[in-house]
């Protein structure tokens, strides 16, 4: 059990800087995920926390001690890689076993162990198998065991469900959700798969570019994007953005987006924005459940508006519908019976209470 | 902005880093583990490969004795005084161009016999076909031997059986060149058919469909589909062949030994001839050292089409 | 282009595409069609099999024959038949003391051969797939182009170079079956070292990151894992190393001489041909004992033998 500090940490790579000098906490027994897009050094950052790759520069402490120059095996970590690296000449008993061979510990504490962590993952018949033999889903599941059974102070997941297939994906995601509940180990987590960091992490780590561009709870992150990125990167479908001018109208603040388009914001928005001059360039951020079809009793700060659909899909329970707002693609998530048909028009909603207005230039949500 | 110091002259952290000495240190970079890992390799290679080759280059400069320095003296006698030598370069030219060609067409047809078959007989084919490569060519060779006699061999026999015969395999130089190119040809084709049986099955039967489906004959296929696919293999195969087979010395060595008249010497058998059983070093030096460009060009031509096979990966 | 949609305009009996080159067409049943080319395949390969299997049968059938037999008269007897089958031969070769020294110098040379080969190779292989260091790029293609380098072209100096060496630590060095152990590796190295970093490179990164965490040393990580993974590879490269010095010809021709030290196939071209007499019988039994431990392997390790055949230009 321990935590972990990153310390203005830097990767180079040829010159190049994959990771460029950031800085995390992780506290004991949290579970963080780092999401972001391929090559946002998210994987470069796991695997110097492991030891994998060199540090160019800060620091990296496990529990208060700089680990830079200690090499993976005497960091205390395991790690779950994405094609789970099981040893294919070994049965799984020896997969799990082979860290603590090495150490040289004795066979009844091994024996105990392994079972243990079987039994914590349910494979304790796959016991004498070989990889070859085993599933997608129990490969995942032995890789798992192999760093419980090592006991460590960190358990470090390098896009473990990757591999699988969306059925089991899901599954296995709720397993190690299971897992980190019952060995409470402080787990670092990466993926590229923002609905996987959602659901499992304590705390979300979202990167881009080499930077972190927000750390928060899954809540957090929804809710109060700090930047346009996090904005788009979270959630599914993802945010809606179209270029917008502020306006003020006597007391009221409006959106205007376009000539014929413009939308009044409710008070407690309008009271946040009015400090922001008219003539920067915006973005109004909406997500697609804040464009909705029409209804009889519409909160305030809901807005109607014309939408000319170009295509709909149903998704059972939604229907998802896609539409320009001045040559802006817009998707909004309209009730099954509304009447959306490809190619006709609705009469929807835009529920301002949720909106968000961003910079062009910085990418700052304000 | 980057500043490595600042962390710890703030938190002063205990370090855990083991003392080592500077021995322990230098065997503990990875680099020089692995360099010293590798060490044998480089010096089997510089001393027993590269040191040879270009030794061979300075005894190729000496007179027959080898206490003068003679410069091209013996390049010279051997391009414009010495007949045999345009023999022998006549020889193992013909020989090795029309071995390797006729090696890769039939390996090319019987991979395609082998392929065409059913899946669960293809293993018991190709493990018959391959036995001529399996056995040592030395060995192989005293059978062709053998089968060439010219009053007790079967060869002469079963043709005489249908009227043709009797055939001077290895007694007239014409027929002498035709028994070694087909001992080269017997015991090389094999290869050229596992490499190709192997390239085969690389190409997706979903391309033979689609061809099938866009009405390609059999030999549209094989022109447009089975041709290109392999067409590295076939390079790669080619290549390796024509130096193998150019630089050949067991097959002539044990059929004709050279003769008759020295008509089927090879660069390598004449090279052993004049450097060894003559014991003119410097000549027989000189002799295998004119195999070296045409070697040298089928060597960067494997090099190239092999690093194009790694970035295609 | 509406494609789609004019399918079913398109009459059944005429061509769709009127403006391309067409092909008379003949309609057979597809199953007769391939039923034939079936047919031709088998006969064609019968017909090769024949070409390729003729010389180690016809060893086998002379080395089961008598001396009388075997210099009947042609007109008289079959030579693709024996008459008399009789084990003679291979009685009276494998009682002579000579040709069993062949045999076990054989034997000797081309295991140690194996040993030595192997334990320059895989290290060499493993560091060079994994370790980087300064210019092991470079060595790679080097591994790669001194395999091209053929025996023919380095005998005369090797040979010079130990007749140096002999002059210099007055160690005998020609007619001594042990200096095939310094020469051989030469032909075996390279090309062993070669397939190893293919089959060692295919290994992928995670595992050794994997044996690397749960604590292994790099020596540890090479015999626990690299060996035992690349397993088939090893077979492969062994059984390339023993087959090609077991069969290797030209060197021991060159650096050998005296009977006692001789190899197998240098012994019977050697010492079973005596001037132009012509003991058949007993050559072919040689040559075949001689061909019998390659290809007992290839009989057992099919698969292994072909792997590492198509491995140099398929892998790395």
């Amino acid at each position: 059990m321990a935590d972990v500090t990153l310390r203005k940490l830097v990767k180079m790579y040829d010159q190049v800087q994959a990771v460029k000098g950031i800085d995390l906490e992780i506290k004991d027994k949290e579970f963080v995920v780092l999401v972001g897009p391929s090559g946002c050094g998210k994987s470069t950052t796991l695997r110097m926390i492991a030891g994998l790759e060199e540090i160019s520069g800060g620091q990296i402490l496990i529990d208060d001690d700089v680990v830079n120059d200690v090499p993976p095996k005497d960091r205390d970590i395991a790690m779950v890689f994405q094609n789970y690296a099981l040893y294919p000449h070994m049965t799984v008993h020896e997969n799990m076993s082979f860290g603590l061979r090495l150490k040289k510990f004795p066979k009844a504490e091994i024996a105990k162990r392994v079972g243990e962590a079987a039994r914590i993952l349910d494979i304790t018949e796959l016991l004498e198998r070989k990889p070859k033999a085993l599933s997608g889903g129990q490969r995942q599941r032995v890789a798992m065991g192999r760093a419980i059974v090592r006991n460590p102070k960190v358990f470090l997941f390098d896009e473990p469900l990757s591999n699988l297939d969306a059925k089991l994906r899901v599954q296995m995601r709720i397993e190690i959700k299971k897992v980190h509940q019952t060995v409470r180990t402080t787990t670092v987590y990466v993926t590229h798969d923002q609905i996987e960091a959602m659901t499992l992490a304590d705390r979300v780590v979202v990167m881009n570019g080499g930077v972190i561009e927000q750390v928060g709870t899954p809540q957090e992150l929804y809710h109060n994007p700090r930047t346009r990125f996090v904005a788009a990167f979270i959630g599914s479908p993802s945010m809606n953005f179209v270029p917008c001018r502020l306006e003020s109208h006597a007391d009221q603040l409006a959106v205007r987006i376009s000539n014929e388009i413009a939308f009044f914001m409710p008070e407690q928005k309008a009271a946040r924005y009015k400090k922001l001059s008219g003539d920067g360039q915006l973005l109004l951020g909406l997500r697609p459940e804040h464009l909705t079809d029409m209804r009889q009793h519409m909160e305030p700060g809901c807005v109607p508006f014309d939408a000319q659909l170009e295509v709909t899909e149903p998704m059972g329970m939604e229907t998802f519908v896609y539409f320009k707002m001045n040559g802006a693609d817009m998707c909004g998530r309209v009730n099954p019976n509304a009447g959306a048909l490809d190619g006709g028009p609705l009469k929807m909603a835009a529920d301002l209470n949720n909106m968000h207005l961003i910079d062009a230039k910085t990418g700052l949500v304000l | 902005m980057v500043d490595m110091t600042a962390g710890q002259s703030a938190a002063v952290p205990r370090q855990i880093r083991k003392p080592k000495s500077p021995i322990a240190r230098f065997f503990g970079r990875r680099s020089t583990i692995a360099f010293l890992m590798a060490l044998p390799l480089i010096l089997l290679i510089g001393v027993l490969v590269i040191y040879p080759a270009f030794y061979s280059l300075h005894l190729a400069t000496l007179n027959k004795r080898m206490t003068e320095f003679r410069g091209f003296d013996n390049f010279s006698f051997l391009l414009f005084k010495k007949d045999a030598f345009w023999t022998v370069v006549y020889s193992s030219c013909l020989f090795a161009v029309s071995a390797v060609i006729f090696k890769a067409f039939i390996g090319f047809v019987v991979a395609h016999f082998v392929h065409n078959i059913p899946a669960k007989g293809q293993r018991k084919w190709r493990g018959m076909l391959l036995i001529p490569w399996v056995i040592p060519p030395a060995m192989s060779t005293l059978a062709w031997l053998w089968l060439f006699d010219s009053s007790y061999g079967a060869l002469n026999w079963t043709l005489a059986k249908i009227g043709i015969g009797p055939i001077p395999w290895i007694g007239e130089p014409g027929w002498a060149r035709f028994s070694v190119i087909l001992v080269n040809v017997w015991f090389g084709a094999p290869f050229f058919m596992i490499m190709y049986l192997a390239s085969l099955k690389s190409v997706p039967d979903a391309l033979y469909e689609a061809a099938d489906i866009d009405g390609a004959t059999w030999w549209q296929k094989i022109r447009y589909i089975t041709l290109p696919m392999m067409r590295n293999i076939i390079a790669i195969t080619t290549l390796f062949s024509l130096i193998v087979t150019f630089a050949n010395f067991d097959i002539v060595r044990v059929l004709t030994q050279g003769g008759p008249l020295d008509q089927t010497h090879l660069f390598a058998t004449w090279a052993f001839e004049i450097g060894i059983r003559s014991g003119d070093i410097p000549l027989g030096a000189s002799v295998s050292l004119f195999m070296v460009p045409i070697l040298a060009i089928a060597a960067v031509f494997i090099l190239r089409d092999i690093n194009k096979r790694g970035n295609e990966a | 282009m509406a494609v789609s949609t004019t399918i079913d305009k398109v009459a059944p009996d005429k061509t769709p595409d009127k403006t391309g080159p067409r092909r008379p067409v003949v309609y057979r049943s597809l199953s007769s069609d391939r039923k034939w080319a079936l047919r031709w395949s088998y006969f064609f390969l019968v017909l090769f099999c024949i070409f390729f299997l003729m010389p180690p049968v016809y060893m086998l059938i002379t080395s089961l024959k008598t001396s009388a037999e075997i210099s009947a008269d042609p007109a008289t007897t079959n030579p693709w038949w024996v008459y008399k089958p009789t084990l003679e031969n291979y009685v009276e070769l494998l009682t002579s003391s000579q040709f069993l020294t062949f045999f076990k110098n054989s034997i000797i040379v081309a295991v140690s051969t194996v040993i030595i080969t192997m334990l320059i190779a895989i290290p060499a292989a493993f560091s060079l797939a994994r370790m980087k260091f300064w210019g092991s790029t470079t060595l790679a293609t080097g591994v790669f182009l001194t395999y091209l380098v053929p025996d023919t072209l380095l005998f005369i100096p090797l040979f010079k170079m130990l007749a140096t060496l002999r002059d210099w630590t007055g160690i005998e060095l020609f007619n001594r079956w042990y200096v095939l152990l310094v020469i051989y590796p030469t032909l075996t190295v390279p090309f062993c070292t070669w397939i190893m970093i293919g089959y060692f490179a295919s290994i992928p990164k995670e595992l050794d990151e994997a044996a690397i965490i749960d604590g292994a040393t790099w020596w540890q990580t090479l015999t626990k894992i690299f060996i035992p993974v690349a397993l088939p590879g090893l077979i492969a490269a062994t059984i390339f190393a023993f087959t090609v010095s077991w069969a290797q010809f030209l060197y021991p021709l060159a650096f050998t001489t005296s009977n006692d030290q001789l190899v197998l196939p240098v012994g019977i071209i050697s010492s079973l041909i005596k001037g132009d007499v012509f003991n058949w019988g007993q050559i072919m039994t040689g040559a075949l004992l001689g061909a019998a431990p390659p290809l007992i392997i290839y009989a057992f390790l099919m698969d292994y033998y072909i792997a590492g055949l198509t491995a140099g230009a398929t892998k790395g």
